[in-house]
């Protein structure tokens, strides 16, 4: 069965679309990725779209909701290399795809999610921090 | 001799053939890659509203020359139950299925010439064009 492969790589998933997705083609990929990230326990998704000649209204569509879905799974979603025609035309038709990080390219967006995975662990142990003395009040 | 193809519209797996033909045509015709992108954005959307529906249809791609002037013509056909309220249809957001809402106004909008026709209980014929600009 037709499937767009997704690579692990530590906590990062990366996916490259090299293909002209069908509907259904990309209604699978966003199933394998929910899936994914909850098997490999993944806190961050890399999607390379730079192969994408077009995005229409159904793909923009399904890249915002992958990024809700990893959200709520607790990962970060980062679409890297849109082409400049295809930017112009996907705001033209109404799409700015709110919600979905961009970056200009992999490089950029791995940049972005590791600051991202770092800053999320560096509140958490502030977080940890700031309730230490609560406890320590609380014992005192 | 310019083009002037039809292709039937029955499958999801149809609308990647009808971008890839569009594309095809507007590479032909010598759009700019903007132009291009947006003929072909907009073909996907009307070639997605034919099939979801229209219950599928048929896409003609036509070349055009006037003096000049390249373009491109796109018409979807499909005999469907037609659109009762263009008006509405044509509205950014205003959808009856699941999608986004934004096929026919986006599609207008990626559009030199935009013309929509429908009689409910007959069908619905949506023609685009883009020009060299």
């Amino acid at each position: 069965m037709d499937r767009i492969p997704i690579l692990k790589m530590g906590e990062y998933l990366l996916v490259t679309v090299q293909v002209d997705m069908h509907d259904r083609l990309a209604m699978t990929l966003q199933e394998d990725l929910a899936d994914r990230i909850v098997k490999v326990r993944a806190r961050a998704v890399l999607i390379d779209i730079s192969a994408l000649e077009v995005v229409d209204s159904f793909i923009g569509r399904m890249l915002g909701s992958i990024a809700a879905i990893a959200r709520v799974l607790d990962a970060e979603t980062v679409v890297v290399g849109m082409r400049p025609a295809v930017a112009i035309t996907l705001v033209e038709l109404g799409l700015a795809l709110p919600g979905v990080r961009t970056a200009l390219n992999v490089e950029k967006g791995m940049e972005i999610l590791r600051r991202s995975l770092e800053t999320s662990r560096g509140n958490g142990a502030a977080t940890e921090a700031v309730a230490q003395p609560t406890d320590a009040d609380a014992q005192g | 001799m310019p083009r002037d193809d039809t292709l039937s519209l029955r499958s999801s797996e149809d609308i990647v053939l009808i971008r890839q033909a569009v594309r095809a045509a507007a590479v032909d015709l010598r759009l700019s890659l903007v132009d291009q992108t947006k003929i072909v954005t907009a073909a996907s959307e009307l070639a997605r509203n034919t099939l979801e529906y229209g219950g599928g249809g048929t896409v003609r791609i036509q070349g055009l020359q006037d003096g000049g002037r390249r373009g491109l013509r796109l018409t979807f056909e499909d005999k469907g139950p037609g659109i009762p309220d263009i008006e509405r249809a044509l509205k950014d957001g205003y959808t009856t299925g699941n999608g986004l809402g934004l096929g026919l106004g986006g599609a207008r909008r990626l559009s030199s010439e935009f013309a929509i026709e429908s009689r409910p209980g007959e069908g619905t014929k949506v023609t685009i064009a883009r020009w060299t600009s």
